[in-house]
């Protein structure tokens, strides 16, 4: 397997070119090999070791009566740009690789259009975020680091203190939300400079602003950024339709969570209701 | 000092005899390089950029060889040379338009081994590309003919996204015109497809001028009988009349009823990726008097959109002047 195409400029050097299409079949393999690997632990594994993390902590929740039915867990603008971000994400996945895979459309316009899309969502979730929401939400804390370590002891059958409940986003969240912000950074970043070297109606071209080399390398961040995303896609659609995490997804659908979700999966002290 | 460019890197050659075995062939070996007449490929395998580990040669293949009369039209075997398709009686006398194309060819040499399977599934001339060099066509991420100091004075006027070459053929305009439809075989089966979806541009693929993938063959063109008979305009401008590539060439078809355009079909090569149709010019002439004044506006209307590059922009008005003597002169080139 390749990692990195190379080949040679017309002065007889070297140049890097992209990476290798061996790395998106390994992407795919990597996918669904999580997959696959996931639904054994979670058929075998889980049930024999106390079940997921979540069963085994049971919050010293406050009075339910606080708790309204349903607790707004997105707002709409949030449900908007989820949703947004994911139709550029596929439409991009699917414009960036079918062609490789055989399936030839033309592919470029609406792939730096759905791109535009997708720079569009993120700017607007910055600003939504930074504004509207509270930031701590999706940083991980030293309590996340220890509640990974009791959560991990006790789906092997250790015994220990029992991991506490999450804020409003658990480990899992946080981790994905937070590596495929800089994933989507790095796509981002080398997509607009790539823009430069094609014809768009919103800059002059200018596709001798880098040297060869250089070039290449926006070209390999480019390409194993998407690699990336499409395993961490699959990952993502993956939990999205596990049937004991729909009612998250169903929370990005109708932006709320019912009250025995709330209290069962979430610390209320660290994550109001009210809020 | 000298490289030395006579000796082709050796190869496993199949000679097959029919068509069956051809595809069977082209399926097992998914790198193999199909060869007709041999002008194009030749030139790849002497120069060292292509090197394939086996080549197919269906020159051996009679199916693929003949012209035929089928429903009112004809159909032309994917080997049969520019030479036969030049002095077919049949054709000079209802599809004039495509042997004036063919005759338009390079040399008599050339058209007597050249095919007319290869002619319309050629590669393009760009010589960057053609030079070996790791531009977007060849799989690389550059172009190599869009610079400010480029040689790009063959390039395109219209279609580029990312490769600015251009498609060399002169009998894909004419059989774009004459509305041909083109007939590929593979292990999937047949399928025809029309001339004008037949050549495919950068946009969809970069890699590739034609419909046509690893394991598919070409193996006859079908002319319908609809543009028999009808007045017709082919011309091809170039450096060296003796012997050259396009610069820009133009194939007309027209029919006409008491000094009206009733139906036109036209189409150019050598200014975009992809022989192109002019539909655009098509739909602007129904219905309106055959006439300089018409012709005239025919040609303003066919360089709309054109995006020169760095050196080619004398191909606006040349392909703006074709299309104008295309109108005006149909019936009498």
């Amino acid at each position: 397997m390749d990692f990195f195409q190379y080949d040679a400029n017309p002065w007889g050097q070297e140049i890097l070119v992209r990476i290798s299409w061996d790395l998106l079949w390994a992407s795919l393999i990597f996918g669904v090999l999580f997959v696959v690997g996931h639904l054994v632990l979670r058929r075998v594994w889980f049930p024999a070791h106390g079940g997921t993390a979540e069963k085994a902590a049971v919050a010293a929740a406050p009075a339910a009566a606080d708790v309204p039915e349903r607790v707004r867990r997105h707002s709409l603008g949030s449900r908007l740009f989820h949703w947004v971000m994911a139709a550029a994400m596929f439409s991009l996945l699917i414009t960036a690789f079918f062609p490789v895979l055989g399936i030839q459309f033309p592919w470029l316009t609406i792939h730096w259009v759905s791109g535009l899309v997708l720079i569009a969502a993120v700017a607007f979730h910055i600003v939504h975020a930074t504004v509207f929401m509270d930031l701590k939400a999706v940083w991980i804390g030293p309590r996340d680091l220890r509640n990974m370590s009791r959560r991990l002891s006790r789906s092997l059958g250790r015994p220990g203190p029992d991991p506490e409940l999450p804020g409003k986003y658990p480990l899992e969240n946080k981790l994905y939300h937070n590596i495929i912000t800089a994933v989507g950074f790095a796509v981002i970043a080398t997509g607009l400079l790539m823009m430069y070297r094609i014809d768009t109606p919103l800059f002059a071209r200018d596709p001798y602003m880098f040297a060869e080399q250089t070039w290449g390398w926006v070209y390999v961040i480019h390409g194993l950024s998407a690699v990336a995303l499409v395993t961490l896609v699959i990952a993502h659609v993956y939990f999205a339709v596990l049937p004991e995490k729909r009612w998250i997804t169903w929370s990005m659908i109708h932006g709320w969570i019912s009250r025995e979700k709330y209290l069962e999966h979430h610390d209320p002290r660290r994550w109001s209701a009210r809020d | 000092m000298a490289v030395i460019r006579d000796m082709m890197p050796a190869f496993e050659l199949f000679q097959p005899q029919s068509v069956s075995e051809v595809v069977d062939l082209l399926a097992r070996y998914d790198d193999s390089w199909l060869i007709a007449g041999g002008l194009d490929s030749f030139e790849w395998f002497k120069e060292r950029h292509v090197r394939p580990p086996v080549v197919v040669d269906v020159s051996g293949v009679d199916e693929l060889k003949g012209i035929r009369e089928v429903d009112g039209g004809v159909e032309i075997g994917a080997m049969t040379t520019l030479t036969e398709i030049v002095t077919d009686a049949g054709i000079r006398e209802r599809f004039a338009l495509l042997s004036t194309a063919a005759y338009a060819v390079a040399t008599p040499q050339i058209r007597n081994q050249g095919t007319i399977g290869g002619n319309v599934a050629q590669d393009t001339r760009c010589w960057y590309y053609r030079g070996g060099w790791p531009c977007y066509r060849a799989g690389g991420n550059i172009c190599y003919a869009d610079t400010p100091t480029s040689m790009n004075r063959e390039h395109c006027l219209f279609g580029a996204s990312r490769c600015v070459a251009v498609n060399p053929s002169d009998t894909a305009p004419a059989l774009i015109a004459l509305d041909a439809k083109m007939v590929i075989r593979s292990r999937r089966g047949e399928q025809v497809v029309d001339a004008e979806s037949f050549f495919i541009g950068p946009r969809t693929d970069i890699t590739r001028m034609t419909v046509l993938r690893p394991g598919d063959l070409l193996t006859a063109i079908r002319i319908p009988s609809t543009w028999a008979g009808s007045a017709y305009y082919f011309e091809k401008a170039r450096d060296r009349q003796a012997w050259d590539f396009p610069l820009v060439n133009v194939a007309a078809a027209i029919k006409t009823r008491g000094g009206t355009i009733e139906d036109i079909r036209l189409a150019v090569n050598a200014v975009a990726p992809y022989p192109m149709r002019l539909t655009r010019v098509e739909n602007q002439l129904r219905g309106q008097a055959l006439n300089a004044e018409t012709a005239a506006a025919a040609g303003e209307v066919a360089i709309q959109g054109a995006r020169p590059l760095r050196h080619n922009a004398y191909k606006v008005p040349l392909l703006r002047n074709l299309v104008t003597r295309a109108i005006r002169d149909s019936g009498t080139a």
